[in-house]
């Protein structure tokens, strides 16, 4: 046997078996959601979409600095779960976070503006694309060290346990997640105090550069996970907003019963490379294929016409986010280099920065 | 009047601000049921039931996680970490969340957290159980950090760091578990940012943290019968930190010595070192020396732990040479 596994194609990713997704399932046009709420959601994944396409251009343009990690592909999961929470439940996510925070409510225009480094950014630039938050909205933040925000997820749901409110958390994050201490902490923890939060892995097959199956010791890096915690290994497909609200609707009213944590599996996928500078070159070409097919969003229209809607009346819902995302991009083209005076504010809940007198 | 040792005033200061908020909250490793390994917060879970004072997993990420997010939602949390040491498992966390999250948010989110953990040597337990890790906190912008010496310290100290919006990290050293002092009555508050000149003097200045503040008053008894007349200060806390006292001191008696536990490099006594060299140079009239901790792990048995953390003996020894 050789040892050259360059030869074998062992480390040549695009040689492998593609994964491919699991065939849409027209059942889930039955799904009971009102028509209206649909609508909604394919406005919210119009908007996802639109709006990581923008970005992804003016990257191209070099206004987008710094990196980014673009949502494209994954926008059902977003929009199923943020239709389903309440304005003040809590959501955490990744540095994948351009999508929950749009999904929340947050302004697109100063979310572009952030990525812009704009003083207009909804961090006034002092966070960046990796670190989206909006308080108000309840997006609680975004983290760029993989595992953390597990943790400070539960300390969220902790908080509406002993706040007495029932508030819940939902906490996104990607496959490679499963593999690090702080995804088997959170999880135990979240179990032994029965706490209020909804873990959602969006598995898109791929940790940055590499098949998540390759690296990690169960098939379903999540689901197969969850039974370590007493808790329901739940699979759902990622690229049906349906589906994934239907689920979303059932963890989150658990949740906010008091019964406790679930752990739920988004089978996606990333139609481009992990950042923006990943043209994703080692993807197998018939997995990449096949799972544009199964895009969610193409998807989704198809399931509104078969369900009566006129196709004008999604064209307008398109026309109007294009708008809406043409506005977003001029506010954020619009807006201010920040200045030196808000370099040191805001260390301090002072505003300042003061470590000496 | 009460006599507190510095372990017992732990818990009393806890109290005293558990009873005037009754959403403050506490986590961490043994601290409930067993009053914490070094039993600094016995009596807590009787006074404040299991709600208020939970129990954890051995799980330092969770802890911080769950001590940040329901901080960061209205929650004020006292976290404690066993042994500083282990800081290091969840330094993600305190690094690069906790810290950090105020700033990136452009001022969104408040952290008003405190990670009480037990610093310092003395106690002959290794390389892993005994470091001084305040400038492993002390460099991250974000933190608040606080060492007391007293008990009456631990209290007033513990106080305005939980009144604090901010996250503080307080170290309570192992080795003044024991030691003891009057406390008032009635509610006990300080403030951070304020050094103490717990003596004063007129030929040199010694600046000391925690352990190193009981062997630098007593070297400074000792060099006073040869003739040195040293002034010394209790930082107390780090960040922020008390430029004016010590430049004030300087300014006096125009000669600097920083007794450190930390390993040399890195050390609080080399920023200050740098500050005074910046702000005081033509004050002084010599150069600024800095005690400290070899840069070693440390060693496990007492003759070899005794050798490497300040001693008296070695803080009065080097005074003299470079005072000679």
């Amino acid at each position: 046997m050789s040892t050259d596994t360059r030869e074998e194609g062992l480390y040549d990713y695009a040689l492998r078996e593609p994964r491919l997704p699991a065939p849409e399932n027209r059942d889930n046009d039955r799904i009971g959601i009102p028509i209206e709420a649909r609508l909604e959601m394919y406005e919210m994944q119009q908007l996802l979409r639109q709006f990581e396409k923008r970005a992804y251009d003016m990257f191209l343009q070099n206004l987008v600095k710094g990196t980014s990690h673009l949502s494209l592909g994954q926008e059902a999961v977003a929009t199923g779960f943020a239709r389903v929470m309440r304005p003040d439940d809590f959501t955490f996510a990744t540095y994948r976070g351009h999508a929950h925070t749009l999904a929340r409510g947050a302004d697109p225009g100063s979310v572009l503006a952030e990525l812009l480094g704009r003083e207009n950014g909804i961090l006034k630039g002092k966070g960046g694309s990796m670190h989206l938050t909006s308080v108000e909205h309840g997006m609680m933040g975004s983290y760029a060290i993989i595992g953390a925000h597990l943790t400070i997820a539960n300390g969220a749901a902790w908080s509406s346990q002993m706040r007495g409110t029932d508030q819940v958390s939902v906490c996104f994050f990607g496959d490679g997640t499963t593999n690090i201490g702080a995804f088997h902490e959170a999880l135990n923890l979240a179990a032994i105090w029965d706490l209020p939060v909804v873990f959602v892995c969006e598995n898109n097959l791929w940790m940055e550069y590499t098949p998540i199956d390759l690296i990690t010791a169960v098939a379903n890096p999540a689901a197969d996970r969850a039974s370590a915690y007493g808790l329901e290994g739940i699979v759902v497909d990622g690229n049906d907003a349906d589906a994934v609200y239907q689920v979303a609707s059932q963890v989150i009213s658990k949740a906010r019963r008091g019964q406790g944590p679930s752990l739920v599996e988004a089978q996606t996928y990333r139609e481009q490379g992990h950042s923006r500078a990943d043209p994703a070159k080692y993807r197998p070409p018939a997995e990449v294929q096949a799972w544009k097919e199964r895009d969610p969003i193409p998807m989704y229209h198809e399931r509104l016409l078969r369900l009566g809607v006129p196709e004008g009346d999604l064209s307008t819902i398109q026309q109007d986010v294009a708008r809406r995302v043409d506005e977003a991009t001029e506010f954020a083209k619009g807006g201010a280099t920040p200045g030196e005076e808000h370099l040191l504010t805001d260390v301090w809940a002072d505003g300042g920065s003061a470590w000496r007198n | 009047m009460a006599e507190l040792t510095y372990r017992n005033a732990v818990a009393y200061g806890i109290a005293q601000e558990m009873r005037r908020d009754p959403s403050l909250v506490m986590l961490g490793e043994d601290i409930a049921g067993a009053g914490g390994v070094f039993k600094t917060t016995v009596g807590l879970l009787e006074e404040f039931g299991p709600d208020r004072i939970r129990d954890t997993p051995i799980s330092e990420q969770a802890i911080l996680g769950a001590a940040m997010g329901a901080a960061m939602t209205g929650i004020p949390v006292i976290a404690e970490i066993m042994f500083s040491d282990f800081i290091a498992v969840s330094f993600d966390l305190l690094a690069n969340e906790i810290a950090k999250s105020r700033y990136m948010t452009g001022g969104q989110v408040t952290v008003p957290i405190v990670v009480r953990t037990a610093n310092g040597g003395g106690s002959r337990f290794g390389a892993q159980h005994s470091q001084s890790v305040e400038n492993w906190v002390m460099m991250i912008p974000g933190l608040k950090v606080v060492a007391p010496s007293t008990p009456l310290d631990v209290v007033g100290l513990l106080a305005a760091s939980i009144r604090d919006p901010d996250p503080v990290v307080f170290l309570e050293h192992k080795s003044l578990m024991a030691d003891k002092q009057d406390v008032p009555d009635g509610e006990i508050v300080d403030e951070l940012g304020v050094a103490k000149v717990i003596r004063e003097g007129t030929d040199c200045t010694i600046i000391a943290l925690a352990l190193m503040v009981p062997r630098a008053l007593e070297a400074a008894g000792r060099l006073e019968e040869q003739g040195i007349s040293a002034e010394v200060i209790d930082l107390r806390t780090l960040v922020p930190l008390d430029t004016q006292t010590i430049l004030g001191s300087v300014s006096k008696t125009s000669r600097l010595f920083t007794v450190e536990e930390n390993p040399r490099l890195c050390g609080w006594g080399a920023e200050i070192a740098s500050i005074v060299a910046d702000e005081a140079f033509w004050d002084l009239d010599g150069p600024v020396v800095r005690i400290t901790t070899p840069h070693i792990p440390l060693p496990a048995a007492e003759a070899l732990e005794d050798m490497a953390i300040p001693s008296v003996d070695r803080v009065t020894e080097t005074v003299t040479k470079h005072m000679g």
